[in-house]
Order: C-alpha cells, then sequence, then structure tokens
C-alpha cells in the first residue's frame, strides 16, 4: 500500500470499528468510546510532540493529566464563600511567605559571595520561611476543611464555564512543565524519565492530600457541563418534538445527543491541536526540533539552543496533556483523584504513540483511537475468551470463578504484548514517520 | 536523665528501627536495578513488578506449605518458600531476556530504547500477577511477630516509652546482610563476579579478555532476580504485600541507585539508606520527642512534622533531584553511559 493510502484506510478502518459497535453493542457505548478516544488522542498528541519531535522520554502523562483536571475544579466549581471566609487570608498569608521566601533566596544567592556563609544564609531562610508559611498554613486548612465536610471542605472554584478550564489547564501545566524541565531537562534520557515518573506522583499526591484544595478523596462531584442533562432534554419540548419525528427513543436519544455534542466539542479541539502541530512540525522550527533530536552536536554547532528548544517542546507537549486532562474531567464531571493511574494514565499513552508511529502526529491520533479501544473491547473479550477456555468446569467450579474474574487483568498483558510486538516489527508504527528522503 | 532516655527511645522506636528495615529492603531493591544498569546499561522499569512477580511466588508457596502443616516456627515460612520464589522469577526474567532484551542488545539499539522495552515488560508483569493473584493486600506473615513489644520493654526498663521490634524487621536486616554479603563475595572474589564487573566496566575489553557475554547477562539476571525477590518478600513480610506498592517502590528504589552512584554496588546500598532514614525522618511527627525533651512550657502543641506521610515519595524524589543537580554521579561515584 502506497505511504499515501495508508493514513486513510487506516482511519477507515477504525471507523468502521466503531460502527460496528454501535451497530452490534449500542452507539451510545460507540459515542462513549468515541469521546475517550478523541481525548486519548490528545494526550498522545502531547506525548508526541515531546518524544516524536524532540526525543523526550516524559512519563509523568497522568501528573500534567490531574494538573488538567485540578484546572477544572478550580475554574468551574461553585466557590464556596464561608471556607474563603474562614480560611482564605491565612492562605493568603503563608503564599506571601512563601513568595518572600523565594525572593529573600534569590537576594541571597545574588548579593552574598559563594561560599559557606551563603549556602547557611540560604539553609536559613528556607527554615523561617517554612515555619512562618506553615504556621499561618495549617489553622486555614483545619477551618477551610471544617466547613460543611460532607458537602464543601474546600475552597471552591471561580465557578466560571467549564470550557474556560481547559485553556486554564493547558497554561497551568505548561507552567509546571517550566519548572521541571528547567530542572530536569539536563539530565539525561533515562534519568528524565525517572524524574518525571516521580513528579507525576507527587502531584497526584498532592491532588489527593490537599483536601483544601480538591477534596482529595472525597472528589468533587456534579462539576457543570458544557452541554445539556440528559434529564433537561427528555423534559425539552423541541427535543421530544424531533426525536418523536424520528420514531426515537427519548431516554437513549438523550443519551447519544450528550455524548454527541461532547464528541463534536473534543473533536474541534483536537483537529485544532492537530492542525497546529502539522503546522509547527513543518515549519523551519520543526525541522531544526527535529535537527536536535537526530544529532544534537550537529544542531548546536548550528547554532541551535538545544536546550532552550527542548524546554520548549517540553513546555508544548505537557500543555497539551493539561488540556486533555481537563477536558477528561469535562466529559466525567466530576473529580476522583483516586482513578488516576500511571498504567492507564502515562503508560497507555506512550503505547498509543509507539504503536501509532512516533514523529508523526496523524499516526499518534490513530494510536490514541486503536489503543483506546482495544484496551476498552479487550474488558468483555477477555472475558468472554476465559468463559469459553473454562467451558469444561462447573458453573461454580473455583478456577472458573477466578479465571473470569481475573479477565479484566489480561489487558495489562495485551497491552505490553502490542508494544513489545510493535517496537520488535513495527517501530516506525502505523503511519510512519514522514522523511524527505522518502520509503 | 530519664527524659533523655525516653526521647532516644520514642526516636528509635519510630525512625531508628523502621529506617533500618526499610533502609535494608530499598537497599536490595537498588541492588538489582544497579546491576542491571552496569550490566545490561538501561533503567529497568520492570524492577518493581519483578519484585512483586517473586514475592508473589513465594506467598503463593508459602499458602500451600502452610496448607500443609510445614512451619518454621517463630521464623515465618516465607524464607523455606523464598527459594522456590527466586528460581521461578530467575525462570521468568531469562526468558523476557531471551524473547525481548537479547534482540535489542544485539541491535545495540539506544538506552532509551531499552527503557521503552522494559516498560512493555512492566505491562506484561503487571498484568500476570493481579491475574494470578489480583490487586489486593494478602497476607502471608507467620511466626512471631515481636522480638521485643513495646509493653515488654517498658516494664524490662522502667521508662515510659516503649521499644517496639518486629520480628520481621530484624529478620530483614539479618536476611539483607547475609544476601549483600554474598553478593560482594560473588563479585569479588569468583571468576563470574570479576568477568562480570569487567564487562560492566567496558564491554569491549571483557569481550577482548575472552569474558562470555552471554553467560554475564545470564548470571546477572539471576541475580537480579534474586535480589528482586528476596526485596519483595522481606517487604511484604514486613509491611504487606500488595501489587501496586511495589510499583511505588520504584522512584524510592532508582532515588537510592542514582544518589549512591548508579552501577556502583555499595553506593545502591549507601543510597538505601539515605532515602529511607531521610523518608522516615522527614515525615515524623516530633511532638512526642520533643516533649520528652524541652521543658513542659516550651512543649510543642502541633505534630511538629515536615510533611505529612502521604508525602514520603515526595522526599526520595527531592533527595534525588538535589543530588543529580549538585553531584550528578551520586554520591560515591557511579557510571554515566
Amino acid at each position: 500500500m502506497s505511504a499515501s493510502l495508508r493514513g486513510p484506510v487506516l482511519f477507515a478502518l477504525m471507523a468502521t470499528a466503531l460502527a460496528f459497535v454501535g451497530f452490534y453493542q449500542s452507539w451510545s457505548l460507540s459515542l462513549a468510546i468515541l469521546n475517550l478516544c478523541l481525548i486519548s488522542a490528545i494526550m498522545a498528541l502531547g506525548v508526541n510532540v515531546q518524544w516524536g519531535y524532540a526525543g523526550l522520554f516524559n512519563v509523568g502523562t497522568m501528573g500534567f493529566a490531574a494538573i488538567g483536571g485540578v484546572a477544572a475544579v478550580l475554574v468551574s466549581a461553585a466557590p464556596v464563600g464561608e471556607a474563603w471566609a474562614a480560611g482564605g487570608w491565612g492562605l493568603f498569608l503563608s503564599l506571601l511567605a512563601v513568595i518572600a521566601t523565594i525572593v529573600a533566596i534569590v537576594l541571597i544567592r545574588a548579593k552574598m559571595p559563594k561560599g559557606r556563609a551563603r549556602g547557611f544564609a540560604v539553609a536559613a531562610a528556607i527554615l523561617v520561611g517554612y515555619t512562618l508559611a506553615r504556621w499561618a498554613f495549617d489553622p486555614a486548612v483545619d477551618a477551610i476543611e471544617a466547613v460543611d465536610p460532607a458537602l464543601s471542605g474546600y475552597l471552591g472554584g471561580l465557578g466560571l464555564p467549564i470550557t474556560v478550564s481547559w485553556a486554564v489547564g493547558g497554561l497551568m501545566a505548561a507552567g509546571v512543565a517550566w519548572v521541571i524541565g528547567k530542572i530536569a531537562l539536563g539530565l539525561r534520557s533515562d534519568y528524565l524519565a525517572i524524574a518525571t515518573l516521580g513528579i507525576s506522583e507527587i502531584i497526584v499526591f498532592i491532588a489527593k492530600n490537599e483536601d483544601w484544595m480538591t477534596r482529595g478523596v472525597k472528589n468533587v462531584t456534579g462539576l457543570p457541563r458544557p452541554v445539556p442533562y440528559e434529564v433537561d432534554l427528555q423534559q425539552a419540548p423541541w427535543f421530544l418534538e424531533r426525536v418523536a419525528a424520528w420514531g426515537l427513543d427519548p431516554v437513549e436519544a438523550s443519551s447519544i445527543y450528550v455524548k454527541l455534542s461532547y464528541a463534536l466539542l473534543f473533536a474541534a479541539v483536537l483537529l485544532a491541536l492537530l492542525w497546529l502541530s502539522e503546522k509547527a512540525l513543518n515549519s523551519p522550527w520543526g525541522r531544526m526540533m527535529r535537527s536536535i533530536r537526530d544529532n544534537e552536536a550537529a544542531a548546536e554547532a548550528m547554532g541551535k539552543d538545544v536546550t532552550a528548544r527542548r524546554l520548549q517542546t517540553f513546555i508544548l507537549g505537557s500543555a497539551i496533556c493539561g488540556i486533555a486532562g481537563a477536558m477528561l474531567t469535562t466529559l466525567d464531571g466530576q473529580f476522583t483523584p483516586g482513578t488516576y493511574n500511571p498504567l492507564r494514565f502515562t503508560f497507555l499513552i506512550w503505547v498509543m504513540v509507539i504503536v501509532g508511529g512516533s514523529g508523526n502526529n496523524w499516526g499518534s491520533v490513530l494510536g490514541g483511537f486503536l489503543i483506546w479501544f482495544v484496551w476498552i473491547q479487550a474488558e468483555p473479550a477477555g472475558r468472554w475468551m476465559m468463559d469459553v477456555m473454562t467451558m469444561g468446569f462447573g458453573e461454580e467450579n473455583p478456577f472458573r470463578l477466578h479465571m473470569i474474574e481475573s479477565a479484566a487483568y489480561m489487558r495489562f498483558v495485551l497491552m505490553g504484548l502490542i508494544l513489545l510486538v510493535a517496537l520488535r516489527f513495527a517501530p516506525k508504527g502505523l503511519i510512519p514517520e514522514r522523511t524527505k528522503l522518502g520509503a | 536523665m530519664t527524659d533523655i532516655l525516653n526521647a532516644i527511645i520514642v526516636f528509635a522506636n519510630f525512625v531508628l528501627v523502621p529506617g533500618a528495615a526499610y533502609g535494608a529492603q530499598l537497599a536490595l531493591g537498588a541492588l538489582g536495578i544497579t546491576l542491571v544498569y552496569g550490566v545490561l546499561r538501561f533503567s529497568n522499569f520492570a524492577h518493581g513488578d519483578t519484585m512483586a512477580f517473586g514475592a508473589m511466588v513465594t506467598v503463593l508457596v508459602t499458602w500451600w506449605m502452610q496448607g500443609h502443616g510445614v512451619s518454621l516456627g517463630v521464623l515465618p515460612t516465607a524464607l523455606l518458600a523464598l527459594p522456590f520464589g527466586v528460581a521461578a522469577t530467575a525462570l521468568f526474567v531469562l526468558a523476557t531476556d531471551r524473547v525481548v532484551y537479547r534482540f535489542y542488545r544485539r541491535q545495540r539499539s539506544a538506552p532509551v530504547i531499552f527503557v521503552i522495552v522494559s516498560v512493555g515488560v512492566m505491562f506484561i508483569m503487571n498484568g500476570v500477577v493481579r491475574f494470578i493473584i489480583g490487586p489486593d493486600d494478602q497476607d502471608f506473615a507467620d511466626g512471631a511477630r515481636f522480638i521485643v513489644s513495646a509493653r515488654d520493654f517498658r516494664d524490662m526498663t522502667g521508662l515510659d516509652e516503649g521499644l517496639a521490634i518486629k520480628s520481621t524487621a530484624l529478620l530483614t536486616i539479618v536476611v539483607a546482610l547475609v544476601v549483600m554479603a554474598a553478593l560482594f563475595w560473588f563479585l569479588q572474589k569468583t571468576r563470574m563476579g570479576k568477568a562480570m564487573r569487567a564487562y560492566a566496566d567496558n564491554e569491549d575489553l571483557a569481550l577482548l579478555s575472552g569474558v562470555n557475554p552471554d553467560r554475564v547477562v545470564m548470571v546477572a539476571w539471576i541475580l537480579v532476580a534474586a535480589l528482586a525477590t528476596v526485596a519483595g518478600v522481606l517487604y511484604g513480610l514486613d509491611k504487606t504485600f500488595k501489587p501496586f506498592t511495589y510499583f511505588q517502590l520504584l522512584l524510592p528504589m532508582f532515588a537510592a541507585a542514582i544518589v549512591g552512584g548508579i552501577g556502583n554496588p555499595v553506593g545502591a546500598i549507601l543510597g538505601g539508606f539515605v532515602i529511607a532514614y531521610s523518608e522516615v525522618a522527614v515525615t515524623y511527627a516530633y511532638k512526642r520527642f520533643l516533649g520528652h525533651l524541652l521543658p513542659e512550657s516550651l512543649a510543642p502543641e502541633s505534630l511538629v512534622q515536615l510533611l505529612g506521610t502521604e508525602y514520603k515519595f515526595a522526599v526520595s524524589f527531592i533527595i534525588l533531584v538535589v543530588v543529580l543537580l549538585i553531584r550528578p554521579t551520586g554520591i560515591l561515584r557511579g557510571k554515566t553511559i
């Protein structure tokens, strides 16, 4: 098959697979899978910008997705005035203390000569700053978390439309990525991997434990939606008329309508990001990035600032993951820090990029669709397989029950196999990177 | 005087003893990581799940033995089951090397490709462990729980504070010492160990001197499997066996290996204890400790805890970053590739 046809054909096959689910399982399920495919594709795009363009091995995708989720809460949840009154000042004071400490450290480092005295001064500044910040922070947090703990117990958000949080999530992820990149990008490739893995764990720990900000494991539920609620649709006269005219079931139709609206929103974001990524990849900037990836020394000799460019791609890719994270929380309608799992939110995304084709944006998007589809469908397929395989045992046989119950974990094995097979036999992915030399 | 003694006992009970056990567990894990790094030249992301796999086999064999009435008296039965766990893990790991890693070694792929490949292996091991034993906590510890319980210690010494020493803590330290001694003996004294060090140091020169690379790699994997299984079982005995916690140990173990100087076995042990003690010391609430030392009027009201225990992984991470920035080769010079 010629290279130019390969992409469209594979995407057509993907669409057929989703249509199959629509016909044989249900359209509601098919659209639910599609929505997560779209979000996964955006995350894969973010990883591809880092790995495919610049060769950065970032395994902290989960952290950036969680930042996006936090952004969704902070932007869209209703503000809790009582909590602000109880602890707002304390938090503000502790923030001031942190800022003052940072300013003090910068001043000390600028004014004092290098040596032991400066080290001690910095340590003293950190100690004083930390004590002051904790002194203001602890009572404020206790006060906030005491405000109606069953329902709020946190500061709430700004009460803005949740779509705003997509941009905010991207910006917040970019900000965190800037800090991380400054520290970690100088490291060797697999040290960067370990560093980003650690940071993503820490971000999720913060989201789980800082109840004043995210309610922690108590979760924030009932975030506003950018699309109508099914219940409202089922009572709206215009909707009921339409549905009746087409002879559909109102409950089923409302669910499809809501999911379709999400899909359109997500697809718009994906297409916009894909367009931007393609533009960037085929610009002088993109060529520069690939030259840095393929031959760092040569690029540096040509006068390219390798460190700065790497930081730039790291920030861009992380911002894309942040956007996807905020969209995911929007789709769920709730923020549940306990569900962030590195296998699902980091390594699965890596499988998507490797299988789809690293360095090729369309490939990563296809990988996002395909791997998510397989990930979801592997569960019922695995259960069915186990059911068939253990047919010979009795209905209540403990071995049979164990096999069927554990079938869900087989998809981890499946993902590992897919990754290994792809790396071994098709290391360039389903839609390989395009190079000037052809092939 | 008794106040000072009480303070020391509190500190020993909550920081020194648990830190030593945890440090030994991390050190064993970090030794495995450092061996893979030194001999096979990549960061093995599947190491945590290798530990989980080895511990799982040991747990299953332990249950089987318990079911047949086998017991070691005061010692946990898991010690008897340990060799089975090591053997099964060694077979598994050698199989992955044969099927997966060897291809990339022959291709002389970049280290980062190996890391991605190890992610694939991690997925598979993760799935296999959960498939067989499930994702939940499993209890397989038996034998005596305490060597000295807090109450006995108080009765014995007449102090207000008790020092409890869990038998698993002592067992961890003893077993870890034995394993480490054996490992160093192997690396320093045997022909194979010397060949392995030579291979890790300079592959080309070692090959030139007639070192058989396939044998070195095979023995290295067997050692890694043994270290991982022992570390996983000791951690499971001392705390609890849960597949996901082994994945979470990956970060502190990597931190230990890198902080000590990656590729350097002594560094891995040192790093393990540095990380463990920092974690425990930073997340320990010093209220009671200070309460004994300070006069009553000055006794602290808050917990005097630098960081909540939930952030213990952040500690290893911060140490890792600081070491990488200040001294990238680690405390004892490790290698850089």
